[in-house]
This record gives structure tokens, sequence and C-alpha cells, in this order.
């Protein structure tokens, strides 16, 4: 898993958001071992396909385990092992093509379960490891190989969706911010259900957004994203929903709701008490009566 | 005149007890000590539509569910339509006279099922007063029956008694109506009472038995007809510490969610039918490149598309044998009776854990939906088996060298990324010529663990063999008796491990000059399958919804031997 891996025949082009956000990711992950003394392998990441998915192998140092699975199953693949090791700790890494278009489906149901799982997707508005077509995320009019006349389609606000099909943590990071990144996955990964952590993190190559994100002075670019105001309240869905949906894209926590409790703890609760019956007991309900 | 065997066949709506009934006189018949075996075919809707389940009772085990019928129990005028030409020379009609009138000459026996039943002060005992009647025409003691009533509706509720009371009407007034009637069957052997204890059990349900007994932590899985009843046993039966039952939002969902159980260490199952067999295609696929152990269950419906989602078909094998992409085989194992789909449950289990993969347990809906008497299993003889386990030091090497090796959990040592893209020991992606080769032949050379199925062989000496799979068995092998006793010189070879083949079995099978495949799809796939290994292997083909029956396996296997009889004389 280390990038010094010679048959490791993957890497990222110079300037890509995702080597940020491989930053922040192992930040939060190595301080998360320490915090809470837990070894690094009780941590899975499930990686998904494309240029972001290729994160799973570059962590420095202590591993954790990994899958770097199929296109767009990222969620159900975290879910089986959240599922099925409860004290595990599952993060979620993939693209916004992965995430948002192939496996866009997989949203609601988790938000639903509220799968206590932390994803950090990289949002660079393109298909990179495909050679730039248009993704969810890509601007209406963008001119990519797959639209040659222009985006037809709107352009997906992921912050929009995960508030309104019920994830209950959301939060808007950007790349060329690694340590404010950080600390959301540490949050993001410490809550209490499923929580998105969505990043801005620009493809050099087919979609390079920093000047647009950042802003430029100099040529009088206003920069879109600005931080999210101390005074936000972020348990208030409604006051969420209105920073999201007003000009510009809020960098930092943007909603949370601890209070609902994730899928393991209401399984544990409700069929607390209930013995399930071994195979003979089983075998008896199938018995013909005796005569 | 004794008889040997009783075959009735229940005919009508859905809703109007033609199940109930088929079912009834299953558990009574068995419960004194026969040999039964329901079979049942329903229409895809939830009310009404025609509907009809058949019983068939035995002193000696049941393999198949009957050709012809001893009765038709007819509800309607449709179901007497559709059905009557079914019914024996010298069978017999009974039909709801409340419902429909019957003019046709010969055995019908009219009576007003509901009336009747309306009579006792219990209308719902309508399935006793035709019971009752069936009793009376193979000379079934009403005692057997009343004994079956009176265990029924023993459930410490006030009202036991009285239902009680009206059932047992119900049967004496059905009892007498078709002593009225004259009519006769001759009498049904007496039933010997088998030495080990039976259960009266599904196919279904006795898949699911055999993946608790084999220990299973984890299923998630989907509603579709016919393997919805295996996701109600586990939702229901699956709790308790360390276990899980899920209902998933798609089948593709189902797939990946029991890929990350059998990634955390779980022993972890899904079921589905063709449909979302072919949705879970890329899952299976990426269990089997980064060698995860888990197992699908693919319970068999007509196809393609939505196809006959409550029908039999045996038109999946391919499929379940190559489901994904790219270079790869499944293990498949095909349970042919009740009493297999309990072993291939564990049977499948145990291989997922022991080869560190996938494993495809194909069954069917004809199996699925059966109800039959098996001999409760000794759970103290099964062997279970536990996946080989990594307990060393980090920096481990997963997937290194030509053949399984022990698999690290998370939370324990060995931490590596579960990879779907090719990759080296530790499994990191590399696209290396070399390292495709190691790894491409460590995965196929795993399948060599698989090598220990069981298998039939009787009379190897003849050149010719028949070779069914699944539940063509029952009728299969009823054809092949059958064809022994009019002096037809045939071998018979059976197993449920379909791939890969037991290589006794398959050298065996190399040896004849002809092996002739019934199955219930168009193409022959598994005579297909058996020519690829370069057997001689012809199919004899249905695709009509429907098991065989054995009377036109008895012909079809016949005019091959005959044919290639011929042929040999020629050469």
């Amino acid at each position: 898993m280390s990038a010094n891996n010679v048959e490791y025949d993957f890497k990222w082009c110079p300037g890509c958001g995702d080597f940020g956000v491989r930053r922040a990711l192992e930040f939060a992950m190595k301080d998360r071992t320490t915090r809470m003394e837990i070894p690094m392998a009780n941590s899975v990441v499930v990686a998904g396909i494309g240029c972001s998915g290729n994160l799973v192998h570059l962590l420095e140092g202590e591993q954790p385990y990994g899958i770097h699975g199929i296109h767009g199953r990222t969620l159900p693949i975290a879910f089986g092992v959240k599922m099925g090791r409860p004290d595990l700790n599952v993060i979620i890494v993939a693209g916004d093509g992965d995430f948002l278009s192939i496996g866009a489906e997989h949203i609601a149901p988790q938000a639903a379960r509220n799968l206590n799982v932390c994803a950090v997707i990289m949002d660079n508005g393109v298909y990179g490891l495909t050679k730039g077509q248009s993704s969810p995320t890509s601007e209406p009019g963008m001119i990519t190989s797959s639209t040659p006349y222009g985006k037809m389609e709107a352009a997906l606000d992921p912050l929009n969706l995960y508030l309104t099909i019920g994830v209950s943590f959301v939060a808007s990071g950007f790349s060329s911010k690694p340590r404010d990144l950080a600390k959301m996955i540490s949050a993001g990964m410490d809550h209490p259900g499923f929580a998105m952590v969505h990043v801005q993190s620009p493809c050099t190559t087919y979609n390079d957004n920093y000047e647009a994100l950042k802003g430029n002075v100099k040529k009088g670019i206003e920069p879109i994203i600005y931080s999210v105001p101390e005074e936000h309240d972020t348990s208030d869905l409604g006051a969420a929903r209105k920073m999201v949906l007003s000009d510009g894209l809020p960098i930092g926590i943007i909603y949370q709701d601890t209070t609902r409790g994730p899928l393991d703890q209401k399984m544990e609760e409700m069929t607390k008490g209930v013995e399930g019956r071994n195979i003979e007991q089983l075998l008896d309900s199938y018995e013909l009566a005796k005569s | 005149m004794q008889k040997q065997d009783f075959v009735v066949r229940f005919a009508g709506e859905g809703g109007q007890g033609v199940v109930t009934s088929a079912e009834g006189l299953a558990q009574a018949a068995a419960q004194v000590g026969y040999h039964v075996q329901t079979f049942a075919t329903f229409p895809s809707q939830i009310l009404g539509g025609p509907t009809w389940t058949q019983t068939r009772i035995s002193d000696r085990p049941v393999l198949s569910s009957g050709d012809s019928l001893d009765v038709l129990v007819a509800f309607n005028q449709q179901a007497y339509d559709n059905h009557y030409d079914q019914v024996r020379e010298d069978g017999v009609v009974v039909f709801d006279s409340g419902s429909f009138e019957l003019d046709r000459q010969g055995t019908t026996l009219g009576m007003p099922f509901d009336e009747l039943a309306k009579s006792t002060g219990n209308a719902r005992a309508a399935n006793m007063v035709i019971i009752g009647a069936l009793a009376y025409l193979v000379k079934m003691p009403l005692e057997y029956l009343e004994q079956f009533v009176k265990q029924r509706f023993s459930r410490g509720r006030s009202g036991d008694d009285e239902i009680i009371r009206a059932n047992i009407e119900a049967l004496s007034l059905g009892h007498t109506k078709a002593l009225e009637s004259g009519f006769s069957l001759g009498e049904l052997v007496a039933p010997k009472m088998p030495s080990e204890e039976q259960v009266l059990i599904k196919g279904t349900d006795a898949i699911c038995l055999g993946a608790i007994a084999a220990d299973l932590d984890f299923y998630v899985g989907y509603p579709i007809s016919p393997a919805t009843p295996v996701l109600v046993f586990m939702e229901r039966n699956l709790v308790g510490d360390g276990k899980f039952a899920y209902q998933a939002s798609s089948e593709i969902e189902s797939i990946a969610a029991i890929l990350g159980g059998g990634f955390a260490g779980k022993k972890a199952m899904t079921a589905t039918s063709g449909p979302g067999f072919s949705l879970m295609s890329e899952g299976i696929g990426l269990a089997w490149m980064s060698e995860i152990p888990l197992v699908v269950i693919n319970v068999q419906r007509g196809g393609p598309a939505t196809g006959l989602p409550t029908k039999t078909e045996q038109s999946d094998l391919q499929s379940a044998l190559h489901p994904a992409h790219g270079d790869c085989i499944m293990p498949v194992i095909a349970p042919g009776t009740v009493e297999e789909s309990f072993h291939a449950a564990i049977s499948a289990i145990n291989w997922a854990e022991r080869y560190q993969g996938p494993v495809v347990l194909l069954s069917e809906m004809a199996l699925a939906e059966r109800s039959q008497n098996i001999a409760r299993p000794d759970i103290s003889k099964l062997v279970v088996e536990k996946r080989k386990v990594y307990t060393g030091d980090n920096g481990y090497q997963r997937y290194d060298g030509p053949e399984m090796s022990p698999m690290p959990i998370p939370g324990g040592p060995g931490a590596y990324v579960a990879n779907g893209s090719e990759h080296d020991g530790i499994g990191d992606t590399t696209h290396l010529p070399i390292r495709h080769v190691q790894m491409t032949e460590r995965r196929f050379g795993k399948l060599k663990l698989l090598e220990d199925g069981s298998f039939e062989i009787e009379n190897s000496q003849h050149s010719i063999a028949v070779m069914p799979w699944g539940a063509t068995k029952g009728p299969a092998y009823e054809a092949y008796e059958t064809l022994l006793q009019n002096g037809v010189s045939l071998t018979w070879f059976y197993t449920m491990y379909l791939n890969p083949l037991p290589p006794k079995l398959l050298d065996e099978l190399l040896e004849k000059e002809l092996v002739i495949v019934p199955e219930l799809n168009y193409q022959g796939q598994f005579a297909s399958y058996l020519r690829s290994l370069g057997v001689h292997a012809e199919a004899i083909t249905q695709y009509t919804g429907l098991p065989f029956k054995v009377r036109d396996l008895v012909h079809r296997i016949n005019e091959k031997f005959e044919l290639r009889l011929k042929k040999a004389v020629v050469r």
C-alpha cells in the first residue's frame, strides 16, 4: 500500500486535489487511533473506482484494511463491513462519478438507515480516469469529450441532495485546505450515523477550477468558497438548507443530527431479548406430531 | 385391490383452499407413516388466478409428484376443463357442486364444499370435507385424519374443542358423500412408520436450516419470487449475538453487502432468482477476484427477464457457472431433493470458507416449494468448516503464492487491500503480466480444494448412461428404474456437485459412449457443459415451466437409447 511499491502502477497528475484529501484522511485516521487508542487495523477504507478510488493504496505507515471494489458500490460494501462488524471504523473514499452517478441509488437507503460510516467524496466535476467526460456535478454547458456541444443536464447539488434525503452529518471541504478537511473527517468518523464529507478536489487535467473556487484578486475573480460562519447552528436543518441553496459554496460542517442513532445501535435495541433458535429448536418446529 | 400410491391434484382459484387441502392431506398422511411429496404452482398474483397443487402419498419414498391423477379435486369449471385430461382412466373427479355443474358421465363426485363446511358451524372446514371424501376413496381409516385434526387444532386456545369438533364432522360429511357414490380406487397399502424421526419440510426451508446448521452469520437479500421465503426465514431466525439479516434495497446492494460481511470475517449468504442473479454478476466477479467467501442461492424460475416468476425451469446453469465477465468459473451445487437441499447449503458454506471465494447454490421453483417428509438430520454428524484466518505479523502477503492462504480479518494482523483490480501479494493494484498469470492460476487452482463432492453410480458396466441434474433427479430416477425393469441397460449417474465435478465421476462419464441428460431448458445447458469436459452428452429438454413427467422421460430416454444402438450396428 506504499507509494514506494515498484510494481504499483497508478499515479495522480501533478496538482491533483486528491493529494490534499489523502493527507487530510491520513491525518484524521492517525489522530483517531491515538485519541481512541484503537489500532489502525480496526479501520477499513472502502474505495470506489476512478482516480479517487486509488486513494486506498496510498496511505503511508501503519495500514488500515482496504477494499478496492467495483464501480459505484462503496456504500453497500461498507454497509456489509459495518453491519458484520459494528466495532470497525468504516470509511468510504469515492469520486463524484462513482458516488453520485452509478452509485446514487445507494445513498437514500443508507441515509434512511443512518449507517454508521463516514464517506469522503472527491468531487472534481468530471470523469478523470476515463479521460474527461461529463459527470453529475459538471456545470451545465460544459464542453467535455462526451458533451461536445455542451452539457445539457443541470448540475447536481450534492450538499442539497444529502440534506434532502436525510444524511445525518453533512460537511463541505476543499482539498487545498487539508487541515480543515482533516477536522471534518475526524468529526465525520466520530459522528454516530451516516456522515458525508463532500470535498472539492479539482482535476488539473480535465477540469481545473482552482481559480474559480478560490478566486483571484488580481484578475478580479471573486471566490466561490467561503467558510461556514461560526454562528451557524449545525443542528438547524432549515438554516443548513438555506445556506447550501444560497450563492457560494460553504466550507465547513453544515449539518449534524446526533439524536437519531445509527443502524447498528437500532438493531441492538430492537432485537434485545430476542433469542435466536438453534438448529435443533428450529428442526423441532418441522417435526411431525407423534401419533 | 391394493394401491401402492395415491396421487391427488387440487385445482381452483388462489385463496379457495387449494394449497391448504394439499398440504393438509400430506401432513395427515405423513403423520401416520406414509411418505409424501407435494408440488405447487401458482399464478403471479395475490388473490385468485388459476392455482393447482398435487399431493402424492406412498408407502415408499416418493421421488416425483406423480404423472397420472387418481383424483382431481376441481374447485371450479375452469379447473376441471384444464386438468381432467390428466386423470387416470379409472380415476375420480371430485368437484364443488356448489360452484358448477358437471354433466360428464362416469366417475364424478359432486359435493357442495362450502355448504357442507357451513353446516358444521365452521365455514373454514371445506378442506376437511374434501380430505374426508379422498380418504374414503382409498379406504384410508378416518382415525388417521381425526388424529391429525386433533393435533393440528390443539393450540391451547379456548375455541380449540369447537374447531376440532367441526373439522371432524366435516371429514365425516365428505366421507359419507363418497361412500354414497359407491366409487372406490382400491385400498391404499398400510403405512410403514419409518424407523427414523421424520420432519415434513419444504425445499427452501431445508436450505435455510442447512445454512443455520453451517453457522451462517450474515444474510442480506431482496424480495423476489421464488426466493423470498429465504429472506423471510432469515429475518426471523438469524438473530442474536454476531448475527445479521437484512432486507436490501436491491440485489446489487445484497451482493455488495454480503461481500463486505465476508470480508469482515462472517459466513455470508444471499438468495435470489434469475433477474436478481443477473444484477449480482459484477459483485460475484469481485468476490472471485478479491477472494472473499460468500454463498449466492439462485432459486431458478423461468427466464429470461421477468419470464415465468412462479414456474420452474433449470435454465440458469450456464449463468451460475459464468455469472461474471472475465476469466472465472463458479463452484456450483444443485440439490435434487429436499434432503439434498439441507446438505447443499452446508456444503456451499463449507466450500466458500474453504477456498475463499463465491459459491453458487442452484435450487429451482419446483424443489423450493415442494413439501416432503425426510429423516430428521442428525446434527452431530455434520461437518461444519471454519475459515483459515491469518494470525501472524503485519506485512503479510495475503495473495502470495499459488495456493489458498490464510485470510486476515479486519481488527487483526495482516492488513491488506481486497482488490478487484489485478493485484500483487498485499493487494496493491498492478497490471504486470507476470502477476496476472500468477493470480489467475492461483484463483483457478483453489478449485482443486473442492473436489470432494459425493456422487451416485449404478450399473456402471453399461455404455449408455442417464444423468439428470437438480430436481429432475426424481422423475429421471423413476424413469431409469422403469427402463431397467423393461430390460434397457442403462448406467445411472448423479451428483449435486456440478462444478467442480467429482474427478472420479468425471472419469466414469468420459468412459461412456453416450450420457443422456434430461433437463428443463431449451439449450441443454448441462449436456453442453459436460461436452466441454469431453463427455459424450446429449440433452433431453423440456421448457414448459413444469417438471418432467416420468412417462415422457421413459419414452424419450428409450428413444435416444434405441437410436444409439442402431447407429452402433450400422458402424
